[in-house]
């Protein structure tokens, strides 16, 4: 079974502190890579060539594009509420960070084997969703209140079918594994998948289409961006943030990005398991293949208005989804 | 009027939300003031004024022809078919001969100018629902437009092509090839325009029923071009009230019935295809001979009275209305600019639809805000 990074190192304290530092590490690498790969992508869907000029194939534009933000002025417009303003882009940033740290790269590596894994993860996701109202109502900007509130109604109804497809694959590995498997443990999922030897998605299409459906909609992703909607809203809850604040949201629209896809590459793509190359190596590749795919969408298809985007999920989405759970359900009962 | 507030049990109270005259979406700078309740606009009013040139102004202070650029800048999306409408206006006023050649070759012109203003629209239109990438493409298709008329009148956008009494410049057999590749390339991206678009079901569902100005209002705000048919009114200036030589041409003038932004949409494509089939036939029965009369005109004075002419322009029904007093300069030059009439639908077109909608509306009749103001 994977150990703990506390199991490979004495001090506890020292354990923590290599675990931080190797999520941050990740994610700073991931939002540099994600950024690049997303204007390169979008350029090349667009008939242009994206970043061409810092670094080979412009790969350290993002890093440069960082620099300059962390150097801006914070400004701080008279008119915010203080507290909620400052504390917003704090409250969006650290749950995604705590939420990276569950994930079981290899087969003997993650940072935090916890039995209750993905519940916390869904759990960290709803913190964040405080964190975009806060930054909304505290801007004192009615473009950045609508914006947060758009925002929080979306994440909040597409929550439902994202927790009940992901639901689907914990009742299945429940009803495979032993008794000691209460299926939510992320290490346990992917461990299975290797087991069993085939992907979730097999046994689950449903359950992974809605599942990425609705992740699109959790990271305000196009077509569910209106909240971000730059030729509505202007830049949506974040309008009044520039600077380091606002990195600290695109940051953390990234590390959403990639903790969702990471969570459907244990779901439903089997996590690390796959011949030939090491473990680490197909876990970010599926992940990114996600994100990629993901980022495929947002350049080629308009984006939904917000009353459509609410009654697809809760008169298509949820419907379709609690189906789903209930033939998993029976078929884990019968078999 | 506009401060009262109704409060609704449900909704709460009003508030104000004005849009613009800065926006990243806003074409041109056009100010919205929506008082909505919720989401649902209650009352919108068009706040216009913010590009005003005073070309009206001007034109009373130039002689006839130096007035000729400031046609282009009045639409700058159809430069080529305002600036051939004062040359005609003019010829008009003082009953000049144009040579064939060069009518021909300012139908082809103008059609090609359509066609541009018409991708631009639809690149700019997908982008406000939030297709960010056939605008792009749209814009390639443009630029081959651009190259094409560039090589012949030295100008990308803001064209002073047409002299009184024929063209400035000639055109070439490379004019002529290139014009048939353009025409050859821009069937098949109709067809990516298409897959890419309009089976698109989130343009679909973004664009049916939404904003749906019927023929009733159309006619009671003099709502003219592609918005017109739209409705169901098949009123096209080219067949209406032919100028030029378009009465030689053959081609249709495509209707809809559903009035909504998805019924322009279709409208516009169904232009573009058939302004493919109008430059095609002008360049086929393209004549030689020259492009300017014998003698033409410099200096005149007009005799006095005024003159109306009208052509079809990418948005609409423009008209120029020139009136002399028999002197150099005009005693008044109007401009009847179609987007003027149509915004002056809007406030009632955009009352109870939802501010989600508000871009994708005004996207989709198409104006340009230098052709409201002047």
């Amino acid at each position: 079974m994977p150990e703990t990074v506390s199991q490979l190192v004495d001090s506890p304290a020292l354990a923590i502190l290599i675990g931080i530092a190797g999520v941050m590490g990740a994610l700073t690498f991931n939002a540099l890579f994600l950024v690049w790969l997303e204007r390169k992508a979008s350029a090349w869907i667009q008939r242009r060539m994206g970043p061409t000029e810092v670094g080979p194939f412009g790969m350290f534009q993002t890093l440069a594009d960082m620099l300059k933000l962390i150097s801006k002025q914070l400004i701080t417009p008279r008119h915010v509420d203080k507290p909620l303003y400052h504390l917003a882009p704090i409250f969006v940033f650290f749950p995604v960070v705590a939420a990276a740290s569950l994930f079981p790269i290899d087969e003997h590596v993650v940072l935090q084997n916890l039995d209750i894994g993905l519940v916390l993860i869904f759990a960290l996701g709803g913190l964040g969703i405080v964190g975009i109202f806060m930054a909304g109502w505290g801007s004192n900007n009615k473009y950045a209140l609508l914006g947060a509130m758009r925002s929080v109604a979306q994440n909040i109804s597409y929550e439902i079918p994202l927790i009940l497809s992901a639901l689907s694959v914990v009742l299945m590995t429940n009803a495979m594994g032993g008794p000691d498997t209460n299926g939510m443990n992320l290490a346990e999922i992917a461990q299975m998948q290797h087991d069993q030897g085939y992907w979730f998605v097999l046994v689950q299409p449903v359950a992974a289409l809605i599942y990425f459906i609705a992740a699109l909609a959790e990271t305000n992703r196009a077509p569910f961006d209106i909240p971000e909607a730059e030729s509505e809203l202007v830049a949506g809850f974040h309008t009044e943030y520039s600077g380091m604040r606002f990195a600290l949201f695109f940051f953390a629209e990234y590390a959403n990005m990639f903790i969702v896809a990471m969570v459907a590459t244990v779901l439903f793509l089997g996590g690390w398991s796959g011949p030939l190359l090491p473990g680490p190596v197909w876990f970010f590749l599926k992940t990114y293949a996600i994100v990629f795919g993901m980022m495929w969408i947002r350049w080629t298809f308009p984006r939904l208005r917000f009353d459509q985007l609410m009654s697809f999920c809760w008169m298509v989405l949820i419907p379709i989804s609690i189906l789903n759970l209930l033939v998993t359900a029976f078929i884990a009962r019968a078999v | 009027m506009l401060e009262e507030t109704r409060d609704d049990a449900a909704m709460g109270e009003r508030y104000v939300l004005n849009m613009g005259p800065q926006h990243p979406s806003m074409h041109g700078v056009l100010r919205l003031r929506l008082e909505l309740l919720g989401e649902e606009i209650q009352e919108a009013e068009a706040i216009i004024g913010y590009a005003h040139r005073a070309h009206e102004k001007m034109a009373e202070n130039r002689i006839w022809p130096m007035f000729l650029p400031n046609t282009s800048r009045v639409d700058y999306l159809s430069g080529m078919i305002y600036n051939l409408a004062y040359c005609q206006a003019i010829e008009k006023m003082l009953e000049l001969e144009v040579p064939e050649r060069a009518e021909y070759i300012r139908v082809i012109a103008s059609e090609l100018n359509r066609i541009s203003s018409h991708l631009l629209w639809l690149g700019t239109y997908v982008m406000d629902i939030g297709g960010l990438t056939p605008f792009l493409y749209a814009w390639d298709d443009r630029e081959q437009i651009l190259n094409i008329l560039e090589r012949i009148t030295g100008s990308r956008l803001t064209y002073s092509y047409g002299r009184f009494g024929g063209l400035t410049m000639d055109v070439d057999d490379v004019f002529v090839k290139q014009t048939e590749a353009f025409l050859e390339r821009m069937k098949g991206r109709l067809v990516e325009y298409d897959k890419l678009v309009r089976q698109n079901v989130i343009f679909i569902q973004r664009s049916e029923g939404v904003g749906v100005i019927d023929a009733e209002t159309c006619r009671r705000y003099g709502v003219t071009g592609p918005s017109l048919r739209a409705a169901g009114v098949a009123y096209d200036v080219r067949k209406d009230e032919p100028y030029g030589i378009y009465d030689r041409f053959d081609f249709e003038v495509p209707t809809a019935t559903a009035g909504d932004s998805l019924a322009r949409y279709d409208v516009r494509i169904r232009e573009m295809e058939q302004s493919l089939r109008i430059i095609a036939q002008g360049l086929k029965d393209l004549p030689d001979g020259p492009i300017m009369p014998d003698k033409p005109k410099k200096k005149f004075k007009p005799p006095e009275g005024p003159t109306y002419f009208a052509v079809e322009a990418a948005r609409g029904h423009f008209g120029m209305y020139l009136v002399s007093d028999g002197g150099e300069t005009p005693f008044k030059i109007k401009l009847r600019t179609p987007s003027f009439s149509n915004l002056s639908a809007m406030p009632e077109v955009l009352r109870r639809t939802m501010v989600a909608d508000t871009i994708a509306i005004v996207g989709s009749i198409d104006i340009v805000l230098p052709e409201i103001d002047r």
